[in-house]
């Protein structure tokens, strides 16, 4: 099969750190009345956390998605 | 250059409790890891159809693939959590081993020996040495290579199955038996792609599944300054944050090394012949798409290797300043006690909450596989092109290659799975296999090099310089095992430990490989000028790169490589 239509990496990991992201920042934010009992919880890092993930990941989902030229 | 985890196999007697409980989104986030994986695996089957497809990924990576690949092949769990707990141990003395241990020799092995092994269109390190000195040190390196590496994934496996029961709980067969099945599914469907896509993810999780640590523990210290003086008060010593201004003596760092070991047995013997000759990390610089590609992978790769530090080195040192109670050796782990060992998954849980710890613990399971489908690959290439087309099928079709490599990975991994059961049963046995790997790497680097840099080297000073080095190390190691005082000998002080014995030892053993090699080369009949043609210096015809705008070359980012480690020697110093 023709390689010049194989998926690159960048876009499985792009896909991956997306739906990260989303859960990360979901969770973090249903919790945010309570944070986990870890320290410096109060800062909200899975928030933090979740929303870089979503960043990178999107972007790389986008920038490398199939049947872009 | 394997973390220090398995240093003590007393690893199994850490207490049954578990370190961390994940919540539902943990894991969501673990089962999508697994899914991912297999979808790659599953995806990548109608690509590899060829043997340069399944062995050499098609020789197309870009150098940023093959460069992360290359360091991800490295970057195991075992090895992260190993060195962070010697951070904890040793203080900032274990990112040596990240950073002259690293850049000199992967520099090295871009800009000098890479040519060789791209140019000559060898499909391994084995493969080279076919070329270079015939059949009898390609048939001692590749059975040894293929041995050893099984022997590694069946003791990284085992040890991945006690890391996942301690920290969470998990029973030791469940975790053997998913990871290792999901390793053997995906590496047969796609081989080396699949290795390597999967080896690119490894890196993304590790580095944003472990970045909490380092992020929230700055901030909870109040930087640098404030670490380096939580740590002096709490240790009495200032030892624990330099690097070299203690290692003027044995006995003046908690290393018990000189600065001797360090520059000519690590940053020497041991890195340049783990990152210059382990087909494990090699064969994903020789899958980049073009010489510079190869090249320029290893020098991507050793940026990436200098901050590692950040996310492994930093966190033991984080744990010597906040943890409110002190990690034990394993021989001194007691209910209620936590090992060095276990100092990166206690970091997790003190900062990463759900998610974020479901992200963690997804990197360190990454790691892991990861690490065992390297193994794995790099075994199903080097039996099928060094020991089973030329000793056993010759002239076969491609495709039965194919097939025979697809079944490799499975045998593998079975046998994988069998030495992880077998050291469950006889732990001792790890100490042994570590260090029968480590026998092999210092001399064989010299073996290679003395093929490539010397024209007048022979097939038989290769094969016995080989020999003598590997028996050479097996003695050294022997005689310290037996007669402990004997390691004053090896490294040369009284006041040195067993650190310092490993350093000196893959040292000599270089040494007697590489003069046995020439006093037997000056002996026997050297190669013709046509024999040499790609494979040794002198009689190689490498692209010109003059052509190429500065910041293209390879040795443009080498010297950036070279002036970043420069740096950090200064700050840290």
């Amino acid at each position: 099969m023709s390689r010049s239509h194989m998926l690159p990496v960048w876009f499985f990991i792009g896909v991956l750190l997306t739906l990260y992201g989303a859960i990360i920042l979901i969770t973090s934010l249903g919790d945010w009345a309570h944070p986990a009992h870890t320290v410096l919880a109060q800062y909200h890092p899975g928030a933090w956390g979740g929303t870089l993930l979503l960043l990178i990941g999107s972007f790389y989902a986008i920038r490398f998605r199939p049947g872009r030229k | 250059m394997a973390g220090s985890l398995l240093a003590d196999p007393g690893l199994l007697s850490l207490s049954a409790t578990r370190l961390i409980a994940l919540a539902p989104s943990d894991v969501i986030i673990i089962l999508l890891y697994f899914v991912m994986v297999l979808g790659i695996g599953i995806y990548l089957r109608r690509y590899a159809s060829t043997s340069n497809d399944f062995f050499m990924a098609g020789r197309e990576m870009s150098a940023w693939v093959a460069g992360l690949s290359f360091l991800s092949a490295n970057l195991g769990a075992l090895e992260l959590m190993g060195w962070a707990a010697s951070a904890y141990q040793y203080g900032i003395l274990a990112a040596h081993f990240y950073w002259i241990a690293a850049f000199p020799s992967m520099v090295f092995l871009a800009l000098v020996m890479m040519p060789f092994y791209y140019i000559s269109k060898t499909h391994s390190v084995p493969g080279y040495l076919q070329l270079r000195y015939g059949e009898a040190t390609r048939a001692l390196s590749g059975i040894s290579f293929a041995f050893m590496t099984i022997l590694m994934s069946g003791i990284n496996m085992y040890a991945m199955a006690l890391v996942m029961k301690v920290v969470l709980g998990w029973n030791i067969h469940f975790s053997i038996w998913v990871s290792s099945l999901t390793v053997a599914v995906y590496v047969a469907l796609g081989g080396l792609y699949s290795a390597i896509f999967n080896e690119v993810l490894q890196f993304f999780l590790i580095w944003l599944g472990a970045l909490v640590i380092p992020i929230l523990g700055l901030i909870e210290v109040g930087g640098w300054s404030g670490l380096t003086a939580r740590i002096q008060e709490r240790m009495h010593s200032s030892d624990y944050v330099h690097l070299w201004s203690t290692l003027g003596t044995f006995s003046g760092n908690p290393m018990g090394v000189h600065w001797t070991g360090i520059v000519f047995g690590l940053g020497g013997a041991i890195a340049f012949g783990y990152w210059t000759t382990d087909f494990l990390v090699v064969q994903r610089a020789m899958a980049a798409k073009d010489l510079r590609s190869a090249q320029m992978a290893p020098i991507i790769a050793s940026y990436f290797k200098m901050i590692v530090p950040l996310i492994v080195i930093l966190p033991g040192l984080l744990a010597l300043g906040v943890l409110p109670y002190r990690l034990v050796p394993e021989t001194a782990v007691r209910p209620g006690l936590h090992s060095y060992n276990e100092v990166l998954p206690l970091m997790l849980a003190r900062y990463a909450g759900p998610g974020l710890l479901g992200l963690g613990i997804t990197a360190l399971i990454a790691g892991f596989m990861s690490g065992m489908a390297g193994n794995v690959s790099a075994f199903a290439t080097v039996w099928t092109y060094d020991i089973y087309q030329p000793y056993i099928r010759k002239n076969a079709s491609d495709a039965h290659y194919v097939r025979m490599g697809r079944w490799c990975t499975i045998l593998g991994v079975f046998l994988s799975i069998a030495t992880a059961y077998f050291v469950t049963q006889f732990k001792s046995i790890m100490d042994y296999m570590q260090a029968l790997v480590s026998f092999f790497i210092a001399p064989l680097f010299g073996t290679v090099i003395m093929g490539m840099i010397w024209k007048r080297t022979t097939a038989k000073g290769g094969f016995w310089g080989l020999l003598a080095g590997t028996l050479s190390s097996v003695a050294m190691y022997a005689a310290v095992k037996a007669h402990p005082e004997y390691l004053r000998y090896i490294a040369l002080s009284p006041d040195a430990k067993d650190m310092a014995e490993n350093l000196y030892r893959a040292l000599w053993s270089w040494l007697i490989c590489v003069l046995v090699t020439i006093a037997v080369s000056l002996f026997t009949k050297p190669k013709t000028k046509e024999q040499l043609t790609g494979v040794a210096w002198g009689y190689t015809q490498f692209p010109a790169t003059e052509v190429l705008p500065l910041w293209k070359r390879p040795i443009f980012w080498a010297a950036g490589v070279a002036v970043f480690f420069g740096i950090l020697q200064w700050i840290f110093w």
